[in-house]
């Protein structure tokens, strides 16, 4: 019985037009892609991603850099990546971003053509959501690689070589770049989600914010509902800090790489799930916005 | 597949706001008209049908299609909203494109397809620029063009002759009735209630909410018995035609119009008062050179059921 159930459950599924959803999917990410890149709506994002890369290239171009100083710059480079880019600027990038995908389209009173197109509406959330996490990638993840580019530049281009293909620097570059991609798939499913439950998303990320400083120093269990935590662990470089920093530098219970990323893709997944719930739900009500 | 629209006992509760209350009808191919004051729920009847908001009780099917249906009902249907915004930065050739792309065609014929629907609405010398620097009643057009690009078997329009010149509006009246003709089922919102009385092979009557009649306007204006019909006789002895049909007691009302050729007479049997008028023709004693309905239009139904003209509050 049951495995009828599943046979027809299969069939059916293998009978849903996939490649007519893929299409209007990347057609869709295309046409998103064309208006969160090519905004000046989108300018204080580039600004938010690019600030440390342009203090860093002030840096390489007017301090002088001794071979010395490689591994407290190195220390620097994670302070940035873990205390600015996963703290505030991809934090407030994505909100800025993915609330704009769905409740800044209904505030512009433009989101019924896409609710009036022949596309699933889950087709249409999944879609936006690449959007606007390519988005977020391209601007967050390139100005981290120009971060780090910039910062051993300094030292000359043979020690620069020598750090990054025969050191840890190319292994702490691979490291970073993952951890901004799910950094941005992260924060950028939450922010969508709450986009949609509430009208201004903004005081619900202020929460978001607070519950992500305060994580580390909660029960494991709770660790586990929020996206920095699992960063934390990805880290390549441990940042210790003092004072008020050193909340957010707190060392929790150890966990695996690969556990890490798992459990921050499984709380992304089910956090997209919530929100392709949310959007077959969702009325065209302008007058309340 | 089903070939009407179809409202089940539907209702719509905004929180607490009534939307619609207990809405059936069976609408058939052809042109429809929503005629009713603002706030009596037009809108929410299109939204209804579109799934852009959900009943609270009740099933809607378009031509056997759930409005949840999104893929195959977007492929037979298109909605000309009144919401006067777009997606920005769009000039009216993208923004028909992106639409048509959706469908998953292929770009050549999704261009074709833009370049008919453009020239159809006659913007082609504005669709390279942008929206935003676009007049009103060119937004209005755009809208539409979106609407019929992809050749739906049901339209839905929303107030679409708001903000055009009566040569925009004469063009585009002429425009759904060709589409009706081709045996769409086009159904249309608008105060502008003589124009799309012309046009119109049925007329649906809402207000606060209510369904108040429907049904063919002059069967829907034949069945409202309280309010006899009136009738403008041109004719070169209006005064006496008056006399006439008062004397042959057919009559309520008489009034001379003001040119002083032709009478408002006003009856509670019209099928009996035509039979009279050929009478009083035949016997040569007045020359009648027209005879028509003066108030067998949704304006003056509306007036008559509901108190008010129709039109904006």
């Amino acid at each position: 019985m049951t495995q009828t159930k599943l046979a027809d459950r299969a069939r059916n599924l293998a009978q849903q037009p996939w490649g007519l959803w893929w299409m209007q999917a990347q057609r869709l990410t295309r046409i998103e892609l064309r208006r969160n890149l090519f905004s000046w709506k989108a300018a204080w994002i580039y600004c938010l991603a690019f600030i440390p890369t342009v203090i860093i290239l002030i840096h390489t171009l007017f301090n002088s850099h001794q071979s010395f100083a490689m591994s407290e710059d190195t220390n620097v480079l994670a302070g940035i990546v873990q205390l600015y880019y996963i703290r505030l600027g991809i934090f407030f990038g994505c909100l800025g971003i993915f609330s704009r995908l769905i409740r800044g389209e209904m505030i512009e009173r433009s989101l019924h053509f896409y609710l009036l197109s022949p596309v699933r509406r889950e087709v249409l959330l999944l879609a936006k959501f690449a959007a606007g996490s390519i988005s977020a990638v391209f601007l967050f993840g390139s100005a981290v690689a120009a971060d780090f580019a910039l910062m051993y530049a300094g030292f000359g281009a043979a020690a620069a070589r020598d750090y990054i293909f025969n050191g840890p620097g190319l292994g702490q570059l691979e490291a970073y770049l993952p951890i901004v991609v799910l950094a941005c798939l992260g924060y950028g499913a939450v922010f969508l989600l709450l986009s949609m439950m509430f009208r201004n998303p903004t005081p619900a990320a202020m929460l978001v914010l607070g519950w992500e400083t305060i994580n580390p120093v909660l029960p494991s269990l709770l660790q586990k509902i929020s996206v920095a935590s699992y960063l934390r662990h990805l880290m390549p470089v441990s940042v210790s800090s003092d004072g008020i920093f050193a909340l957010l530098t707190v060392e929790t219970e150890p966990v695996s790489g690969w556990a890490a990323t798992a459990g921050l893709l499984a709380l992304i997944a089910i956090v997209l799930t919530y929100s392709c719930y949310r959007i077959r739900k969702l009325e065209i009500r302008y007058s309340t916005e | 597949m089903n070939d009407r629209i179809i409202f089940e006992d539907v209702s719509k509760f905004y929180g607490e706001v009534l939307g619609v209350n207990r809405i059936s009808l069976s609408i058939p191919p052809g042109i429809t008209t929503l005629v009713g004051p603002n706030g009596s729920g037009k809108t929410t009847i299109m939204n209804l049908m579109t799934g852009l908001v959900q009943p609270s009780h009740g099933h809607i099917s378009v031509l056997g299609l759930s409005p949840g249906d999104q893929t195959e009902l977007f492929s037979i249907l298109g909605y000309c909203t009144q919401f006067d915004s777009f997606p920005r930065g769009l000039t009216g050739w993208q923004f028909v494109l992106d639409g048509l792309m959706l469908h998953g065609m292929e770009k050549d014929l999704a261009a074709d397809l833009a370049a008919q629907a453009i020239d159809r609405v006659q913007l082609g010398d504005a669709a390279g620029r942008k929206i935003a620097g676009y007049s009103k009643g060119m937004r209005q057009k755009i809208r539409l063009a979106q609407a019929i690009a992809h050749h739906p078997r049901v339209l839905v329009l929303d107030e679409p002759l708001n903000g055009l010149d009566p040569m925009a509006r004469a063009e585009l009246t002429a425009l759904f009735q060709e589409l009706g003709r081709q045996g769409m089922h086009v159904l249309i919102s608008s105060h502008i209630l003589d124009e799309v009385d012309r046009i119109s092979d049925r007329v649906i009557l809402i207000t606060g909410g209510y369904l108040i009649a429907e049904g063919n306007i002059h069967q829907v204006r034949k069945e409202v018995h309280e309010k006899p019909m009136q009738v403008l006789i041109r004719c070169d002895h209006p005064e006496v035609l008056a006399a006439k049909m008062f004397a042959i007691n057919h009559c309520v009302e008489a009034r001379l119009h003001a040119d002083g050729k032709g009478v408002f007479l006003r009856t509670a049997d019209i099928d009996q008062f035509y039979s009279m008028l050929n009478g009083i023709a035949a016997d040569g004693l007045v020359k009648i050179d027209a005879v028509a309905p003066a108030d067998d239009d949704a304006s003056a139904i509306y007036q008559y059921l509901i108190g008010t003209d129709g039109s904006p509050s």
